[in-house]
């Protein structure tokens, strides 16, 4: 379903963030990219969401080369592929269930499908009962619920969490992966970046290393495999 | 666009304009100010050049004052001896007295200020109509060759000159206009910038849940067609009653005939409403596409 075949990817100021990358993601995998700091987790992401070009190589997204894309219909593979950060990044002015319909809203989704899609998906991360409040009332694992409502709204065929345990503390951070996992037996694909240890340890799923821009490990049911 | 965005981006324009008072005040004033001196030189433009055309219109004719006491026999044969120059299209016989009432006429509520003429001395005369105004010269030179023809009346000269003004005016305008749209463009894509600033956030977050550029793009827009809009109007409204002012000024407390020269109020706003409009609604518009081009990029 989403495939890298030898990514290079060279910024400008000479860094070679990415050299040969060689990858297939399944559908409905639950996936663990894991490495170093400035192993080029960040740009293998940035490359799936077109926020970077590839220098060389093609990205399959559904059967389209997204490299090829033009800038224009970027948004549209955003609808498709949507993501989850470390910080959140909810609208405080707002309460849960509007930052969630937010979402379907600039997508130009009709009220009636957001009045029936938003309170299925913060029932799916749990939140139903709390849908009038405001960020600042939730906590930090509760903000990442939200958020990931929101990325799961519009039914990406992937999501992708970037660090989304990072800021959480070790109880919290169990509360979001219990969600992502629920999320993935519902058929979500998800591409979960981290240095959470523990989590991956635990979690039994396919774990992809990145060390130097290169795969160094790719196996299912695999461990972090770092000292942290 | 869907309805319901639409309902969605006005909303939020309206939310920018009002979280940014003090800046959005001074993006219309800055409108309204660019937009108020470009009317004033549009009524120096448009008047210079309706009186030059009124002038070229008027004057393609040469007219010939004749000589006191000719007989009409004599008259006539000169008429016919004129008609015959060639550029000459025709040719058309003012007698003294026609001369007066016409003047009378022109002059219109002081017109009787000529009752008290004890007699008429105005000559008689034969307005001779130019086929076109560059034949004019020629035919100027031969009427003054006729003996019976005292003094030849000419307006080549006036309308040069006031060609050239209006030419003047118009390229002096035209530079001192787009000075001021370039620096109206700069206030209103900063005002545009602060909102944006305000909404950074739900811009980037709007970007990775997939909006369009356009569907980000919108409200600010809108909110800077909506600033220039008004400051349009407000630049209309000040040109309207400026203009009405001097207007009157000019036709009643000086000369009644300036009226016939000068545009009337209505023509002058028919002329600048459009032209306000689209420049105060455009210059908005890219003031704040200006502002925003950096945002996009995520």
């Amino acid at each position: 379903m989403i495939e890298f075949r030898n990514i290079h990817k060279t910024y400008d100021n000479g860094v070679h963030a990415l050299e040969g990358i060689n990858l297939k993601i399944n559908k409905g995998e639950f996936l663990f990219l894991v490495g170093p700091s400035g192993a080029g987790k960040s740009t293998f992401i940035k490359l799936l969401l077109k926020e970077e070009e590839p220098t060389s190589g093609s990205i399959i997204v559904d059967d389209e080369d997204i490299t090829i894309y033009s800038k224009r219909k970027t948004p549209y593979l955003r609808r498709k592929i949507s993501v989850v950060f470390q910080d959140f990044r909810l609208l405080e002015e707002k309460t849960l269930y509007e930052n969630v319909a937010f979402a379907m809203q600039v997508v130009g989704a009709s009220p009636k499908e957001i009045r029936r899609q938003v309170p299925m998906v913060l029932g799916m991360v749990g939140l139903s009962d709390r849908a009038k409040q405001y960020p600042h009332q939730l906590s930090g694992g509760e903000k990442q619920r939200v958020s990931i409502a929101r990325a799961i709204v519009n039914r990406p065929i992937i999501l992708i969490a970037d660090e989304p345990t990072g800021n959480l503390d070790p109880d919290t951070a169990w509360e979001v992966m219990k969600v992502l996992r629920h999320i993935s037996r519902r058929g979500t694909t998800i591409l979960m970046a981290t240095h959470a240890k523990d989590i991956v340890d635990v979690m039994q799923q396919r774990v992809v290393a990145l060390e130097k821009g290169r795969i160094v490990r790719d196996v299912q049911r695999g461990i972090y495999g770092y000292e942290t | 666009m869907k309805l319901r965005s639409i309902q969605y981006v006005l909303q939020q324009s309206f939310r920018g304009i009002w979280r940014n008072k003090g800046m959005s005040v001074a993006s219309i004033s800055s409108v309204a100010a660019s937009l108020t001196i470009l009317g004033l030189i549009m009524i120096l433009i448009l008047n210079m050049s309706h009186l030059a055309g009124l002038a070229q219109s008027q004057f393609d004719s040469v007219q010939a004052f004749l000589v006191d006491d000719l007989e009409p026999a004599d008259i006539e044969v000169l008429g016919k001896q004129i008609a015959d120059i060639s550029g000459v299209a025709y040719v058309q016989y003012e007698s003294k007295e026609a001369a007066l009432a016409n003047m009378k006429e022109r002059w219109g509520q002081q017109g009787y200020l000529l009752d008290t003429l004890e007699e008429n001395p105005l000559p008689n005369s034969y307005i001779v109509h130019v086929g076109h105004i560059s034949e004019s010269d020629h035919v100027v030179e031969q009427l003054n060759s006729f003996t019976e023809i005292d003094e030849v009346k000419y307006y080549r000269d006036i309308i040069d000159n006031l060609i050239r003004a209006a030419e003047l005016i118009r390229s002096v305008g035209l530079l001192v206009i787009v000075t001021l749209v370039f620096i109206t463009i700069f206030i209103i894509s900063n005002t545009i910038k602060l909102t944006i600033n305000a909404r950074k956030r739900e811009i980037n977050i709007m970007k990775y849940v997939g909006a369009t550029n356009w569907f980000v793009r919108w409200p600010f827009m809108i909110e800077g067609t909506l600033l220039g809009f008004i400051g349009a109007c407000i630049a209309l409204i000040l040109v309207y009653f400026g203009y009405h002012t001097v207007f009157d000024m000019v036709t009643t407390r000086f000369f009644v005939i300036f009226s016939a020269y000068l545009l009337t109020v209505q023509e002058m706003m028919s002329r600048t409403v459009m032209m306000f409009i689209v420049l105060g609604a455009g210059v908005g518009a890219l003031g704040s596409i200006i502002s925003l081009r950096r945002y996009l990029e995520v």
